[in-house]
């Protein structure tokens, strides 16, 4: 009889058991090798024969695995020296290093998909196959993704403090484009979110988990039962997950208070107004404007715009919703679609069907060009 | 074991018998197209044929290089391609006959009306790696 094994405690202890590493001397790149066995490892044995500390098993784990490895490396001297070296048995070291990884994992010099890849394997512990299967790319592709990324930075000072900002594009890139295969992304991106706000005090990356959570918390009812998109005004509100809603909302007050408003913060205050309406219909689209504004004035994205647009549209009525989507490049994604879209609120639905048919052959995602050729079959069923 | 691939067109292959664009459709004839696609791939994943399925955007870019030191070339759009590929099923089957077969449920896929498409499909075998034992 073996206990179901707690893979997220034991990934959770992935930063830490690594930091440890690296603090004794071994290279990131070496270390990171050495964990992953330990967690392959750990998989296999802890089932039947649970540690009675995890964290201390696997650094014992670890450094064996390494020793190993230099073992049939290096000259023998150099062994020896190593053998040496090992460190007492005993408690392990209260030093956490996972805030350090983050940034080294996120290092500006990586470029945004090896800085996921290499984030997810080294701070969240996933194996490359999972990572491979997430991104529906071939194994053998992202394991050399991952020892590129790592040779990457094998020239960063691991005390060198880094930004938080780069390491927030990486999480919300993990949250936002995940995939498939057996590893829930968004899930897991929180999951690190959460554990970098555990080791460091800012508000934007409180804004981040908030905003994760908010929408995390529509999931169940952003997909019809047949795989179909749902857009947010004809989601069944009832399915919202609203203790997760509830943690959102808590955490980006949290935030806002200290009055260091940043790109998050304000994202997760739009969805907190969403979460917020118990119907559609009743949604602040006024204040959501005010949010675009700040969001504008921080970023001056194009997107940031173009999703403007659509809220003035609900706050100030179809035509000016138009007239701020007349200021834009038409080239922007979804911008045919917010057009579509406006223009049948407007009562126009020949121009607005054909702007659908328009917006569905420019979908960047096939959920979204069905949802949008269904969009001009309803309405040329109409008329 | 052989692999085929079916492609699908936006152009270039002869019409379908029920020839109707997708935006002329019900959304509920949409929704049961769509869904008899998810069956199709989910039944060949049960049977140990499916391989891969993939969708591509209608419009791409045709690029060359342009020697030394210079960008690539690109070119295109262009309107008067008369072949484009909407897509395709990658299938690993016993046989010819089978491929064939798998095709044929793909192109009943139901359309305007209810109706299936009867809409061709392309067929290609994969060029296989050399046998091992050749004599």
């Amino acid at each position: 009889m073996t206990a179901q094994l707690d893979e997220t405690l034991l990934r959770s202890l992935t930063p830490s058991v690594l930091g440890i590493l690296v603090r004794r001397g071994v290279t990131f790149a070496a270390a990171e090798d050495a964990v992953q066995d330990a967690l392959v490892e750990a998989v296999r044995v802890w089932p039947a024969d649970p540690p009675r500390d995890p964290k201390g098993w696997l650094v014992t784990v670890a450094w064996r695995r390494f020793l190993d490895t230099t073992r049939a490396d290096v000259a023998r001297r150099r062994r020896e020296d190593l053998v040496d070296e090992e460190p007492p048995s005993g408690p392990t070291p209260s030093v956490d290093d996972t805030l350090q990884l983050y940034f080294l994992c996120a290092h500006p010099s990586l470029t945004p998909s090896s800085a996921v890849a290499l984030t997810l394997r080294a701070v969240g512990g996933l194996t490359t196959r999972q990572i491979a299967h997430a991104y529906l790319v071939p194994e053998a592709t992202m394991a050399q993704r991952i020892s590129r990324a790592k040779r990457t930075v094998s020239g960063v000072r691991f005390d060198k403090p880094g930004d938080v900002a780069t390491v927030l594009r990486v999480l919300y890139l993990v949250f936002n484009e995940g995939y498939s295969g057996d590893v829930d992304l968004a899930a897991e991106a929180i999951r690190l979110t959460r554990q970098l706000a555990a080791v460091i005090d800012h508000p934007e990356v409180a804004g981040l988990l908030a905003l994760m959570l908010l929408h995390h918390a529509r999931r169940a009812s952003r997909t019809a039962p047949d795989g179909s998109l749902v857009p947010l005004a004809h989601q069944d509100r009832g399915r919202w997950d609203t203790t997760s809603i509830a943690e959102g909302v808590r955490i980006l007050q949290a935030a806002l208070a200290r009055d260091r408003l940043g790109e998050f913060q304000a994202q997760a205050a739009i969805a907190a107004l969403h979460a917020d309406a118990p119907t559609a219909g009743e949604t602040d689209w006024v204040q959501i404007v005010e949010w675009y504004d700040e969001l504008t004035r921080l970023t001056d994205s194009p997107v940031v715009r173009l999703n403007r647009a659509v809220a003035v549209g609900e706050a100030d009525g179809p035509r000016a919703g138009l007239a701020a989507l007349a200021a834009l490049d038409d080239s922007l994604p979804r911008h045919t679609a917010v057009a579509a879209y406006l223009h049948e609120r407007d009562g126009d639905l020949a121009t607005a069907a054909r702007l659908y048919v328009e917006a569905a052959r420019r979908a960047s995602n096939l959920a979204e060009r069905d949802h949008l050729t269904r969009q001009a079959a309803r309405l040329n069923a109409r008329r | 074991m052989a692999k085929y691939l079916l492609l699908k067109h936006y152009r270039g292959a002869p019409s379908a018998v029920n020839d109707v664009p997708m935006d002329q459709w019900t959304p509920e004839e949409i929704s049961a197209h769509i869904q008899y696609m998810h069956d199709f791939a989910a039944r060949l994943e049960q049977t140990g044929e499916f391989v891969d399925g993939q969708a591509l955007a209608p419009e791409g870019t045709f690029v060359r290089y342009d020697g030394e030191g210079n960008p690539p070339v690109t070119d295109g759009p262009f309107a008067e391609t008369k072949d484009l590929i909407a897509g395709w099923m990658v299938i690993d089957v016993d046989s010819y006959e089978r491929a064939v077969e798998l095709a044929g449920e793909l192109s009943a896929a139901p359309g305007a009306g209810g109706k299936p498409i009867h809409e061709w499909l392309e067929l290609r075998p994969f060029l296989t790696e050399p046998p091992t034992i050749t004599e």
